[in-house]
């Protein structure tokens, strides 16, 4: 059960990401929903790499007494979160400059007043 | 074969890649270098890319490993014995030749384009951005590992949306952008959700490695599934496949001219990595008569929608934003025919027909609806209008762009003896082995497709002189422009049989046949 949790975490914060996009009006909200789906897939990516006992494959600071190279394990999927991590970052970014274009040219930040494209 | 062509896979990436950068420096500089240094780049890029599909056209798969060494260093053995590749590995193989070479030639178009289209401040940035979105298109083409496939589309991504939004003065643009930046992240995420599911089930990242572990056990696993609906739904999303169409008609509408046409080569990026998934990695063990079947409906609710709504706007960008939508269901329903046929056994004469037709309607697709995209970004560059009921008589001043119109008119609408013809006959011819009415609705849809654009042409174009608008033609570099992609178009429209046997069947053939794409990377 106990190695369980993080993955319904997983599901239980890519849900509330997909609810704040898909019923919220507010800009900010919705970006905050895109972030919190991204920790959900980051989490689920770290809880993928994720080895009862295993060391990071740093030779020079291996703990005394790790079998070599049983204990270590491979960091891929570390890696890969961190890769995520950056790309998110730039996204937010973007979409945020997006945001504070869009309240400075309409005065709102509601989604459902911003539908000049659907005349 | 040459020492240099084996760095031409990730060369081709590297040097816009380098560019890009450099870009903004030079720009503090001097215009004009700056804009001889992208042109440099992009045909650099061009030449390599020719020289690479020749290449993989004439002697198969080409294997470039990052890092160096041959593929085989790439293994990494662990306690256990197993042996798994970990590397990033660009595998170019017919199909991603095919791909390449669109992108990169409708980048150098829309360079062209640009350099007489883009006059403002921030031109500077606008190459950047330019160069970085074919970055992350050939990225995807080329790349064999799916966690670089995520990274490479959310460069394309974040430039996409960042030159979308590149008329920031208006409101709209904005507003196009905010659409396209959140639905693209969020289907990203998704992709990037099902490759951790994918490592999770095979502890791989290569995708020639896990359709090996997919074709040797001949079933997927639960897990597996899963990861394959979330591909399936984002790349399509991507693609702009109805009932996920709506952010593309106001990312097309709302774009810069060559943008919006570099924009439908994006799209076409995704649906490379859609068939790329359904092919290569599921292709050995995949429900083929469920997976063709939902491709054939996306692609016939994408034509119905895609003409319907076209019918009734008003602003002739959205229009042809609306246009790509039913040509992007030409080729969902013409591939997704394709697979249902593999399903009776080996690969029949329609499959494969049903497969040219739809590869091959992806370069034409790109050609067409980018040509009537450059010449009314060259319409709205003239007049600053894009309302059909405001504008009229532009034939008197622009004759050339008119020709051009017409030419891409006649193409996007399937007449012959125009490339659009060549494609959409062997999508008529073969469809209809699975229903009759698909061919029915495949053809009626052509019409409304000219329908519609006569409608563009005689609202645009036709009409007594209207005193408001400026009385020129576009400026001469836009002309050229269009009068490479309408050489091509002809040329294409002429030698169908030609471009058939020497392009589009090597791509089909390495998309049908994977064996030398899974077989490269060793392991397991």
């Amino acid at each position: 059960m106990i190695y369980q949790i993080p993955f319904i975490a997983v599901i239980g914060l890519i849900a509330v990401g997909m609810y704040a996009i898909l019923f919220k009006k507010n800009l900010i909200k919705i970006a905050i929903g895109i972030t919190i789906v991204e920790s959900g897939v980051n989490l689920f990516l770290i809880t993928l790499g994720y080895r009862e006992g295993g060391v990071a494959p740093i030779y020079t600071h291996l703990p005394p007494g790790t079998n070599i190279p049983e204990g270590m394990v491979l960091p891929v999927p570390q890696a890969l979160t961190l890769t995520s991590i950056v790309i998110g970052v730039a996204v937010l970014a973007l979409i945020l400059s997006l945001i504070i274009k869009m309240y400075r040219k309409y005065g709102t930040l509601n989604a459902y007043e911003m539908r000049r494209l659907r005349e | 074969m040459n020492e240099w062509i084996t760095h031409a896979p990730i060369l081709i990436i590297a040097i816009p890649l380098f560019a890009a950068f450099l870009t903004p420096l030079v720009d503090r500089v001097s215009r004009r270098g700056r804009n001889a240094l992208v042109f440099i780049a992009v045909i650099l890029t061009l030449i390599l890319t020719l020289a690479l599909a020749k290449d993989v056209f004439d002697h198969g798969l080409r294997i470039y490993t990052l890092g160096g060494g041959s593929v085989d260093s790439t293994l990494v053995t662990l306690p256990s014995g197993y042996r798994l590749p970990v590397r990033i590995i660009l595998e170019v193989d017919g199909m991603s030749a095919f791909m390449v070479v669109i992108s990169v030639l409708i980048s150098f178009v829309g360079l062209l384009y640009s350099f007489s289209h883009i006059k403002e401040n921030g031109a500077g940035k606008y190459y950047t951005l330019f160069l970085l979105m074919l970055v992350g298109m050939l990225g995807m083409e080329v790349t064999g590992d799916l966690f670089n496939l995520f990274v490479f589309l959310e460069i394309l991504s974040i430039s996409s949306a960042a030159l979308i939004a590149f008329y920031a003065r208006g409101g709209k643009p904005v507003e196009a952008s905010i659409k396209y930046i959140v639905i693209s992240s969020l289907a990203a995420l998704f992709v990037l959700f099902a490759i951790g599911l994918l490592y999770g089930e095979y502890d791989l990242l290569n995708m020639g490695a896990i359709a090996k572990k997919i074709s040797l056990a001949g079933e997927i696993p639960f897990l597996a599934q899963i990861a394959f609906v979330l591909f399936l739904t984002s790349f399509a999303l991507k693609a702009g496949a109805a009932p996920m169409h709506m952010w593309l008609p106001d990312a097309y509408g709302e774009a810069p001219g060559a943008i919006s046409m570099v924009l439908v080569a994006a799209t076409q990026a995704s649906l490379y990595a859609l068939l790329r998934v359904c092919f290569t990695i599921y292709g050995a063990a995949m429900d083929t008569a469920v997976i063709g079947g939902i491709l054939i409906i996306l692609g016939l609710i994408s034509i119905f929608i895609g003409v319907t709504m076209a019918l009734i706007q008003i602003d002739m960008k959205r229009l042809i934003g609306y246009a790509a939508v039913a040509e992007i269901g030409y080729i969902l329903l013409a591939v997704g025919v394709g697979i249902f046929e593999l399903a009776k056994g080996e690969i029949s004469d329609y499959s494969m027909k049903a497969l040219q037709g739809g590869i091959f309607h992806i370069f034409n697709d790109v050609m067409d609806i980018g040509l009537l995209f450059l010449v009314v970004g060259a319409v709205m560059y003239v007049t600053k209008e894009s309302n059909l009921n405001k504008l009229g008589g532009l034939a008197h001043s622009m004759k050339y762009s008119s020709i051009f119109f017409i030419i891409g008119m006649a193409a996007v609408s399937g007449l012959p003896p125009l490339n659009g013809f060549a494609s959409k006959i062997l999508i008529y011819e073969s469809v209809y082995k699975v229903s009759p009415l698909i061919s029915i609705i495949a053809i009626l849809a052509s019409m409304l497709m000219l329908a519609i654009f006569v409608k563009i042409f005689h609202s645009v174009f036709m009409g007594p002189k209207l005193t408001e608008y400026e009385r020129k033609d576009a400026p001469r570099l836009m002309l050229c422009s269009m009068a490479i992609l309408a050489a091509i178009m002809i040329f294409f429209g002429l030698f169908p049989d030609f471009v058939v046997n020497n392009i589009v069947n090597p791509a089909v053939n390495a998309l049908v046949k994977n064996l030398p794409y899974i077989s490269a990377i060793g392991g397991a």
